[in-house]
């Protein structure tokens, strides 16, 4: 192996700008799992399957002829109610067991999206052409598609959106109560059943805001969803339940990782050092809690 | 463990042993069948040492089905040719082994195949099975997918294409007499798998996995060292996973990495299934999961085919949400004098629902 990153220094600055931009949406994704883990109790196997359903939207319109920069728009309202739909058939049977009965739910959930989706769209790569350019810096070293920096402007916006909704409105703040001690919301006239169900919906939608731009700058493929799912598994138990800032910070640095990975290993073994990372970073953490006698809760 | 068998139930196993080793001979159309059915058996009874005895659910033990697999097939071949040719060349085109070289590398094979996931799972045990719960399966689901990419990028051994195992050799018999072999192989390690596991069930060793799986802080507390009952039972199940890998690598004849050997979306999951259908921590839960499942595999595998991910899809969905518990807890709960509970008549007419 010859390590073309340590012989052109540039490529190092293009490795950091590309993880960043791709940080940003897998922080996005994180923020849903985080959302959905505090509030209900749920690991969710089948986030990255959302987030793929919500990429094949923007390739729907795509496909009739319509720009896939507008699936940022279509894509979370399909998604908000696949989300219900699912919440309404399956989850609210799982919510209140232990976590891996809801583990192999969604499972089995993620499964049954992936072979729908081979069926609907195709076991084949596809991905939305956006079309807006692409934008060189470093006299030409560095190639920035215009796409990733729409994306990534897009989540940031996405992120502020729910943030100021979940601060300022009346559901919000139901959803936050429930977080807190949900019998205690209960109690105090929150209909819950309600609150999980959209809480459900709002992660299905965040999903689908993230697919829509993840289908206009890489690629879609209906067996591709489980490494998002442990992509924003690992953000989550770094930065720990409901600390936005640190969901931002781990998910770029995770993006840079994961181009870095590229670039030494090869892009064959991508998506074996994510799954690896996810192995060393609970094993480091379970290490360094057994030092105080305890464990990973 | 053999005087706690009573003569009816000695004569219900010896029954049922002569009946598997007729079996392949009166339905001669179904010997592969039959051999998954045990290899589904083999796979549900060891994981249940693990996700149901133990209380740790792991989606990982495919890494030591897909390590086995690899390792059993890369031996029977590596000891006689070039491993690197071999997969470069596509395998049977040019290499053949002589009955002499087959049967060797196959035990040789199949040895390490056990061995080699036992000293894995050995050697990660400590750092993985510090963590509990739902990190523990989390962190096992990324081993299984992780091994299978990483498995996929290595050139010797075929990478994303993968490899052929050994063909049967030439001149001692036909498909139908290798299938009928395959089929002795698994029966015997079948049977070795689960005298091995009732006797392992009948000794202190299961209470002890018990006691974790009920209250692992307490079973601390009563002096027990989890950590060293929690590895030799993960070992336990790696062993047979791996032997099981093993064959199943040489009876399908082809190792593709993600979709053979480290399939969680299949055998990965199937195990889980299985176990979780037929009732966990029981002893003959795995088994009935495994059988019905099975039954439930091959037809939508064959008249369905398409479809079978779907199906596969709502069926974990109805189990984990109506049978939680599986088919022996849902006995147990409605027939518990089946399971040596003694009732009291009186005392269950007398009960009154709190609803």
């Amino acid at each position: 192996m010859d390590f073309l990153i340590f012989q052109e220094p540039i490529l190092i600055v293009q490795a950091l700008m590309d993880g960043v931009l791709l940080g940003i949406l897998f922080a996005l994704i994180a923020y849903g799992m985080a959302l959905q883990w505090g509030v209900m109790n749920i690991i969710n196997i089948a986030q990255g399957e959302l987030v793929i359903m919500g990429g094949y939207v923007a390739y729907f319109m795509y496909m009739n002829g319509i720009h896939p920069a507008f699936g940022v728009i279509v894509s979370p309202i399909v998604m908000y109610f696949v989300g219900i739909g699912i919440y309404k058939l399956v989850i609210n049977k799982v919510v209140d067991k232990d976590l891996f009965t809801s583990i192999l739910a969604t499972f089995g959930i993620s499964i049954l999206m992936m072979q729908g989706m081979n069926f609907a769209f195709g076991a084949d790569v596809v991905v939305a052409q956006s079309d807006f350019g692409t934008t060189m810096l470093f006299n030409n070293m560095v190639t920035l598609p215009n796409s990733k920096l729409f994306a990534s402007a897009i989540s940031i916006i996405a992120a502020i959106i729910l943030v100021m909704y979940m601060k300022r409105s009346k559901l919000g703040r139901a959803i936050r109560a429930t977080a807190q001690n949900a019998r205690a919301a209960k109690i105090l006239g929150v209909d819950t059943e309600k609150v999980y169900a959209s809480t459900f919906g709002i992660n299905a939608a965040l999903c689908g805001v993230a697919g829509a731009l993840i289908a206009i700058t890489f690629t879609l493929h209906p067996y591709v969803g489980l490494p998002y799912t442990v992509r924003s598994f690992m953000i989550v138990i770094v930065a720990g339940l409901g600390n936005l800032p640190g969901v931002a910070m781990s998910g770029m640095g995770l993006g840079v990782f994961e181009e870095f990975a590229d670039y030494l290993l090869g892009t064959e073994f991508r998506i074996a050092s994510v799954f690896l990372l996810l192995v060393l970073i609970l094993v480091y953490r379970r290490f360094k809690l057994a030092k105080k006698r305890e464990y990973l809760k | 463990m053999l005087a706690n068998i009573n003569k009816r139930d000695l004569g219900i196993y010896l029954g049922v042993l002569i009946f598997a080793f007729i079996a392949p001979n009166i339905f001669s159309d179904y010997k592969i069948q039959l051999t998954f059915w045990l290899i589904l058996i083999i796979l549900a009874m060891t994981w249940n040492i693990q996700g149901g005895e133990m209380g740790y659910n792991t989606f990982g033990n495919i890494m030591f089905f897909g390590v086995g697999m690899y390792l059993c097939s890369g031996i029977q071949i590596g000891l006689f040719f070039d491993l690197a040719h071999w997969t470069v060349s596509g395998g049977e085109k040019t290499f053949v082994h002589t009955p002499d070289q087959y049967f060797p590398g196959l035990w040789i094979g199949l040895i390490a195949a056990g061995v080699v996931p036992a000293i894995i799972a050995f050697l990660i045990g400590y750092g993985v099975l510090g963590l509990r719960g739902h990190y523990f399966a989390i962190c096992t689901l990324g081993i299984g997918i992780a091994s299978g990419e990483v498995a996929g990028g290595i050139e010797l051994i075929g990478a994303g294409q993968g490899m052929t195992a050994p063909p049967w050799p030439k001149g001692i018999g036909d498909t139908e007499y290798r299938n009928l072999f395959f089929y002795y192989v698994v029966l015997g390690l079948f049977i070795f798998t689960f005298v091995f596991v009732k006797w392992l069930y009948s000794t202190r060793f299961r209470l002890v996995l018990n006691a974790i799986r009920d209250n692992e802080d307490k079973a601390e507390a009563m002096g027990i060292e989890t950590m060293r009952y929690k590895i030799t039972g993960w070992v336990i199940s790696a062993f047979f996973c791996g032997l099981a890998g093993g064959l199943v690598g040489n009876i399908v004849g082809y190792i593709e990495p993600v979709e053979v050997a480290f399939d969680g979306r299949e055998m990965g999951v199937f195990m889980v299934l299985m176990t979780i259908l037929g009732g966990k921590g029981t002893m003959w839960g795995p088994i009935i999961g495994a059988s019905l499942f099975h039954i439930f595999k091959e037809s939508f595998w064959s008249f369905f085919l398409g479809w079978q991910y779907i199906a596969l899809g709502v069926l974990i969905i109805l189990i984990v949400i109506y049978l939680p518990e599986g088919i022996m807890g849902y006995l147990r709960e409605k027939k518990p004098e089946w399971f040596g509970e003694v009732i009291d008549e009186d005392d269950r007419k007398a009960q009154v629902t709190l609803d």
